[in-house]
């Protein structure tokens, strides 16, 4: 059928809404709003961007063979890297997530499926409060709990600090997620005599892991970039070192000396290793997503 | 093989709320029942209860008898140990998105610790053929998500799913509430060859389907069980007026 006007569509009898057509002043919003939505997506991206083609205007010229082979120079000698600071800033982000990510996420599982009660929500503060601790205290408890003990620092220490701080955003995140399962779920897998516990990590935690994993890399890529924590738990180390109970270097710490030195070399290679640091964080990340996209279904 | 249930002085809560009140029924072995009755009036409640689904809602609680065969669910009988021979159909079909079509049928036996990859390929098999799904996926058993498939084939897929653990009762709440008539005749189908091995109990909103499917029909109104009979004299001559107004569309 073919109807060419409202009015045959219309019903006899029944009072007929007309639509006017849009008025100037309604398109002329519906346009600026689409102005002003896509301006605040340019200003969110912008000073991104600006760090990182500064870092690579900055750095790039310092970066070679050398700089990602070798350990530091003593001042006044040209050439020489950062490498042992690469290993080490690998090292303790390895030791940081072995720590934070179990304990994180099933921190996350206690809150969502076992939490809705009176205990849960004191976890839930206190791990917020958590997360509101500045990070140089959370390097000073490391130094209590693991230097104190093992009488110098290492990059272990190093590691218990930057786990302290991925506890929290990780718990959050993973009781998020989890709680955007629909109980539905949870159902159709009690139904068929499966355990709660086996629920909750097969069937619960295996629809949501792209979001847990989500939050996972927001807590890595945040604590790869820290610094305080690790002032007096890893220390830092002009050598290599290939045991977890001595001085490690981390590329943080390693851009902290060189920036506040007074040699224009090292200046370079502090921008030249900010550089370093950023794309490994970058590539950290997009490993897991790719890794994480591969492993999934067509349709789900 | 399926088995009978019997229900005594079942009472069913959700905190202070009572849900039910008294429920007394025998539901044959290898025969369809239905459950009719107002939104609200407890068959839902009721048919969670056979199966103890009811008491995974915090502050619920139950007591009364119930045995499903020889089996005493509310004493000494693991909620697991139970939910394995008493499959349930839910009302919203719900496949594992994460997994695949065989894999969603194949849940309930890995998840149980069960792996011997022959013998779980040919009861996917099985299972997928009798809730008629298998041509239609057969060729992306492997490939394709549970949750990429229609709202019927869904729903045929969470009923190999049930199948799959080889449940001797199942149960099935408002399975065709969510499907189109064509899906809706395609389980209503199906629910008439299951019944031949299987004990099913099925929820529904629809007079017709329970007069279609159905050999014994009980009325529920206010969490009580005010009839439970022959469907045929359900619908045609029912021994309490609440009932004939229900059935001959007075009221609900």
């Amino acid at each position: 059928m073919n109807f060419n006007s409202a009015a045959e569509l219309a019903t006899p009898g029944v009072p007929q809404v007309v639509i006017p057509p849009m008025s100037w002043r309604r398109r002329f919003t519906d346009k600026a709003m689409t102005a002003v939505a896509a301006l605040t997506v340019i200003l969110v991206l912008l000073p991104l961007f600006a760090i990182f083609a500064y870092l690579v205007y900055k750095g790039i010229g310092s970066i070679n063979l050398a700089f990602l082979t070798q350990t530091p120079k003593p001042v006044g000698e040209p050439g020489g890297g950062m490498a042992n600071a690469i290993v080490g800033s690998m090292v303790i982000l390895a030791i940081a997530s072995v720590i934070g990510v179990p304990l994180g996420i099933g921190a996350g599982i206690f809150l969502s499926e076992y939490g809705r009660n009176r205990y849960g929500d004191i976890v839930r503060f206190v791990s917020d409060v958590l997360n509101g601790v500045p990070s140089i205290v959370i390097g000073i408890v490391a130094y209590g709990l693991v230097v104190m003990r093992q009488k110098h620092f290492s990059a272990l220490a190093g590691g218990v600090a930057l786990a302290i701080m991925m506890i929290p955003t990780i718990a959050r995140t993973t009781e998020q997620m989890l709680l955007l399962v629909p109980q539905a779920i949870r159902e159709a897998a009690y139904g068929l005599g499966v355990s709660r516990w086996r629920t909750t990590l097969s069937i619960t935690l295996r629809t949501a892991i792209s979001g847990v994993i989500t939050g996972v890399m927001l807590a890595f890529a945040r604590v790869a970039g820290e610094t305080a924590p690790l002032l007096f738990t890893a220390f830092g180390n002009q050598f290599w070192n290939w045991k977890s109970d001595q001085p490690t270097a981390a590329l943080s710490l390693q851009i902290f000396t060189y920036a506040i030195s007074p040699f224009d070399e090292w200046h370079r290679q502090a921008w030249a290793g900010a550089l370093v640091l950023i794309v490994l964080i970058v590539g950290a990340v997009s490993a897991v997503r790719i890794a994480v996209k591969h492993g999934t279904l067509s349709g789900a | 093989m399926g088995v009978g249930i019997t229900v005594e002085h079942l009472n069913a809560f959700y905190g202070k709320t009572q849900a039910l009140f008294d429920v007394n029924i025998v539901v044959q072995a290898n025969h369809a029942t239905a459950l009719i009755g107002p939104s609200g009036c407890g068959k839902s409640t009721f048919i969670r209860c056979l199966n103890r689904m009811h008491e995974t809602i915090p502050e619920a609680r139950v007591d009364g008898a119930v045995r499903i065969g020889e089996l005493s669910v509310y004493n000494g009988t693991s909620a697991t140990q139970l939910r394995r021979r008493v499959g349930m159909v839910f009302q919203k079909p719900n496949p594992f998105p994460t997994m695949s079509i065989y894999d969603n049928v194949a849940a309930g036996l890995k998840l149980n610790g069960f792996s011997n990859r022959k013998q779980l390929d040919e009861i996917v098999h099985r299972s997928l053929q009798s809730s008629a799904l298998w041509d239609e996926v057969k060729d992306h058993l492997h490939k394709k998500s549970g949750a990429s498939l229609s709202g019927g084939q869904q729903q045929r897929l969470c009923i190999a799913r049930a199948l799959a653990v080889q449940p001797e009762v199942l149960l099935m709440d408002e399975p065709c509430s969510a499907l189109d008539p064509i899906s809706t005749g395609k389980i209503e189908e199906l629910i008439f060859q299951l019944k031949e091995q299987y004990t099913i109990v099925i929820v529904t909103h629809n007079m017709q389907q329970a007069a279609r499917v159905a050999e014994f029909t009980g009325f529920f109104l206010l969490g009580k069980m005010i009839e439970f009979d022959k469907t045929e004299k359900i619908f045609t001559n029912p021994s309490d007026k609440r009932t004939e107004d229900y059935v001959t569309g007075r009221f609900g």
